[in-house]
């Protein structure tokens, strides 16, 4: 990168520059690219600062979360980056690898998965286990982009048809799990996917209804989603500890928080540093930091939206817009559970929650996002 | 940047201009590169745009709700306070008859647990421990345990024990404000006063008769009670009870023209704030729940009772040479003359002998009406939970009525028999005693006679001769005219009577010229000493403990001595004490 910034100093000599790096460096939307790596610094530091409570409270030396997040954060910087360096078409092709890997080990945990609180999420192998489910999100909503984009430029294959069936093979997979939040966050991208490429309104409406219906079916069918509504609902009802601490602890911090280390929330919460990992920074870095933190997750789609906005590829457009919905949803989820805006809702936050799968997942979703995103000469408009 | 997103919008704009391409899920075989294809994108720009708006509307959101919960709820309290819980505490004042504070609110805090976010109940329950005294770690434990969401863990804590407590940090612990009752006064007014429960419910003596007041009413209560006079009656029983090793002793002072009890003890007796530590020696109210045979101090109802009713003149007297033999009692004079006595003689050497023949004279009607309308048959009406209800014989035969013309086979409180004495001593009007303060301005209580203001007249001179000249020498506080009668009773044990173990009493009243205070003081089994010579008489033990009180009290009283010698007193006091006309009184 230095020897591109050696020459970055006039622009039309790089644009020639025919080394990788260099063709990458000045095509990629830095922004994105370093608010990114913002936030896997920023969960580094709050893993730091959330989990040695949880670990003591597991009987785990104090700083396992912390080196095990540590061990996947070069990780996981390797492929955003390496990911990030694909063209279109290796995107859509490594989508479709993982989409098909993916799938396939969802029905494998299904039958071989570890069983934790009465769902089967997690796959062991070589004695880490994995969240398959993670890595379907990015994966899908790349491959549906790619059907639903030929579909609609008239190439000759049933796109609409494809992506539909392939939805129902995922949500079946992970309803089966059952994991109803990851089932919602696939279900919106692929609703964002087709509504993008020109859905009649008429039919907006009905899928909208159809979704309410399937929440609705969800709060009836799965004991869990109901007693997390309800008690949403009426905190009266039930057990609201987990909400009641979390909205404690961003009063307790206040503008400026309590700082670093100070804040007692995770002391309490069993998931503070993941599905809870916000509360903690609210409590201890206090309103200011939280806004950032939400202003960051608005930038890295506002960046994403205004570069899909200037391309003119379907594809690009829709696998952009799908791969951001995922990755703003998710935040929004983890944020609005925490601040108590909606049924509490385990979804990690990402790039700043603890969680291997969730990281590498993310950073795989998030590379194919930025490669997309690449400026490409002689494509634009 | 900005330009292109102007471009686009242009696009956008010229796309929707043509209403004729706007039918964008019609599928064509070949798309021309500025065809359909084109407004296939531009729908999707447009709908990214949506898209783009809902999601920043929903980081909105979040934005402004982290804003509320920062900025507008902070001060709150935490919604999870546990309400329901709240235990109203506060209590009225309760003052004496000046204003002092006899009872008041401190506030404290208590402290409680959430069970459910104590993260280790072991732990905290030994922390606690170490701080709090008498706490037991595993008791502690065990209740921060409980699937609750409230647990009271120690009621009540000093400054100090919350400061140690807040120290600790233990997690998912909490303070509750509440207010502790506080008795200044402490000891000599536990059994007025009484005590209140954890909750702070009045559970014995005023606190409990007046607990609805108490607890409804900011306004203190003011009682008839004087704090000075209370010491000085406490403190002088105190000593009589250690100088004769008496197992109790109880006292009142009345003011005998408005019924007001001035002072009333009870020994021994407890701290206020251990009352459940204390035992039932101590918490029961000898004033006003125990009953004796209170003696010779009944002679004052029968001597006043024969005057009443006119059986027998104050000039008059009675053969008291011989013991009467009755059923299988004897009665016998202690200060025995073996002479025809006269009435005052009778009251002042306390003669048995005399006073039942005085008794037989009038007849157990006439005696059971007048202890009747002395109330000494039916329980005192003052406003204490803790009155007992008098002994009273079931058939009422001669001999009772002789026994209890000297104070033997009827039993009354000390308070019933200072209420009995104050009546016939307010001119014959007899005042229900009572602990609360007339509010000024309001009528002067209705009063009942009971004897003619003449027996009266006549009663004041006969007992300031008992302390002039009789068995209660020993009560003459000098110049405050002081006018009694000494009770001395064997206790029953076993359905017969113990020499050893005595009642003593002196019921006595002062200026006797004009009565206004009534003293009262018994004493439960005092034993006699080397200065009295072995004696435990009323006389001896119980008329010095009324000496003391009226010496001290004099003062605070505005009751000035007199000169007992000055013509005045001398005609106001006198009493002719032979029947030849003998005026003691001129000695």
């Amino acid at each position: 990168m230095t020897a591109t910034s050696r020459t970055g100093m006039t622009i039309p000599l790089t644009r020639t520059d025919t080394s990788v790096l260099s063709r990458w460096w000045w095509t990629v939307d830095k922004w994105s690219l370093f608010l990114l790596c913002g936030l896997t610094g920023l969960g580094l530091l709050m893993t730091s600062a959330a989990s040695p409570a949880v670990a003591e409270r597991l009987g785990l030396p104090p700083m396992h979360f912390v080196m095990r997040q540590a061990l996947f954060v070069p990780p996981a910087l390797l492929i955003l980056f390496m990911t990030s360096m694909l063209s279109p078409r290796q995107v859509r092709r490594a989508a479709i690898v993982v989409f098909m890997l993916s799938v396939a080990l969802l029905i494998l945990t299904l039958f071989g998965g570890t069983e934790i609180k009465g769902a089967r999420r997690w796959l062991s192998i070589g004695g880490t286990s994995l969240q398959v489910s993670e890595f379907v999100k990015p994966a899908f909503a790349v491959t549906a982009a790619w059907m639903f984009a030929a579909r609609r430029m008239g190439e000759d294959i049933p796109g609409n048809i494809i992506a539909t069936a392939l939805l129902f093979v995922v949500l079946s997979l992970l309803l089966a799990q059952p994991d109803v939040g990851q089932t919602v966050v696939v279900v919106a991208v692929w609703f964002s996917q087709l509504f993008l490429a020109g859905l009649p309104m008429l039919w907006v409406a009905l899928l909208v209804l159809v979704g309410v219906g399937g929440l609705a079916t969800a709060y009836f069918v799965f004991p869990h989603v109901a007693s997390r509504v309800d008690r949403f609902l009426n905190p009266q009802s039930g057990d609201t500890f987990q909400v009641d601490r979390a909205l404690e602890a961003f009063m307790n911090g206040g503008l400026f928080g309590t700082g670093p280390g100070a804040g007692t929330v995770k002391a309490h919460l069993p998931d503070a540093h993941a599905d809870f990992v916000f509360a903690v920074l609210g409590e201890e870095f206090g309103m200011f930091a939280c806004l950032l933190l939400v202003a960051v997750f608005g930038a890295i789609v506002a960046r994403g939206f205004i570069r899909a906005l200037q391309d003119s590829d379907m594809f690009i457009l829709l696998a952009t817009t799908g791969l951001l919905v995922q990755f703003a949803l998710q935040a929004l989820i983890n944020m609005a559970s925490a601040v108590n805006l909606m049924p509490p809702k385990g979804m990690t936050l990402p790039f700043v929650s603890y969680g291997g799968s969730s990281i590498l997942a993310i950073a795989f979703g998030m590379g194919m996002m930025l490669a997309l995103t690449r400026r490409r000469p002689g494509e634009q408009t | 940047m900005i330009g292109k997103i102007r471009s686009f919008r242009s696009n956008h704009r010229r796309t929707h201009a043509n209403p004729t391409r706007r039918r964008p899920c019609v599928p064509s075989k070949m798309l021309p590169a500025d065809g359909p294809a084109r407004e296939a994108i531009e729908t999707g720009r447009t709908r990214l745009l949506i898209t783009g708006a809902v999601i920043w509307a929903a980081f909105g959101c979040i934005g402004l709700r982290l804003v509320d919960l920062s900025l507008l709820h902070p001060a709150e309290e935490p919604s999870h306070a546990a309400v329901s819980e709240r235990i109203e505490t506060e209590r009225a004042d309760i003052l004496d008859r000046n204003g002092v504070i006899l009872a008041t609110g401190l506030a404290t805090a208590s402290l409680y647990a959430n069970p459910r976010r104590v993260i280790d109940p072991d732990e905290a329950g030994r922390q606690l421990a170490s701080v709090l005294p008498n706490a037991d770690a595993t008791e502690l434990a065990k209740r921060m345990r409980l699937d609750r969401t409230f647990v009271w863990l120690h009621r009540k804590l000093t400054p100090r024990q919350q400061w140690q407590i807040l120290r600790l940090g233990i997690p998912g612990l909490d303070f509750q404000r509440e207010e502790a009752r506080a008795y200044p006064v402490g000891h000599p007014l536990a059994h007025v006063l009484g005590y209140v429960d954890i909750d702070n419910h009045g559970i014995a003596g005023v606190e409990k008769s007046f607990d609805d007041r108490l607890r409804g009413d900011r306004e203190p209560l003011s009682l008839t009670i004087d704090v000075r006079l209370q010491h000085v009656m406490h403190a002088a029983l105190s000593d009589a009870m250690k100088e004769f090793s008496a197992m109790g002793a109880s006292g009142v002072i009345l003011d005998i023209k408005t019924g007001e009890v001035l002072s009333l003890v009870s020994l021994p007796d407890f701290d206020p704030y251990r009352a459940g530590s204390a035992d039932e020696e101590q918490l029961r109210n000898r004033a006003t729940l125990d009953v004796y045979e209170l003696g010779s101090a009944f002679k004052v109802f029968t001597t006043a009772t024969a005057l009443d009713t006119g059986v027998v003149a104050i000039d008059g007297g009675y053969d008291a040479t011989k013991p009467i033999k009755i059923a299988r009692y004897t009665i016998r004079d202690y200060h025995a003359k073996g002479r025809w006595l006269s009435v005052p003689e009778i009251f002042m050497y306390s003669s048995n002998i005399g006073s039942a023949k005085m008794a037989m004279d009038f007849g157990t009607e006439a005696q059971r009406d007048y202890l009747s309308r002395f109330g000494l048959l039916e329980q005192s009406p003052i406003e204490l939970p803790e009155v007992g209800a008098p002994i009273t014989p079931d058939i009422w035969r001669p001999v009772n009525t002789m026994t209890i013309s000297f104070g033997h086979g009827i039993a009354v409180s000390p308070l019933q028999m200072a209420s009995a004495v104050a009546a016939i001593l307010n001119d014959g009007v007899y005042l229900a005693p009572t602990l609360v303060k007339r509010e000024a301005g309001s009528p002067k209580p209705a009063g009942r006679r009971v004897v003619s203001r003449k027996t009266s007249d006549e009663m004041r001179r006969l007992m300031r001769l008992v302390v002039e000249q009789g068995t209660g020498k020993k009560a003459d506080a000098e110049g405050y005219l002081v006018g009694g009668k000494t009770g001395t009773a064997e206790k029953q044990s076993g359905g017969s009577y113990a020499r050893k173990k005595l009642i003593s009493s002196f019921v006595g009243a002062f200026p006797m010229n004009a009565p206004r205070y009534l003293v009262l003081a018994v004493l439960d089994e005092p034993k006699g000493t080397k200065k009295t010579y072995n004696y435990a008489t009323g006389g001896w033990v119980a008329a010095p403990v009324i000496k003391q009180v009226v010496e001290r009290m004099g003062p605070v009283v505005g009751i000035a001595p007199v000169d007992p010698a000055s013509p005045n007193l001398q005609a106001e006091m006198a009493v002719n004490v032979t029947s030849e006309g003998h005026t003691l009184a001129s000695f």
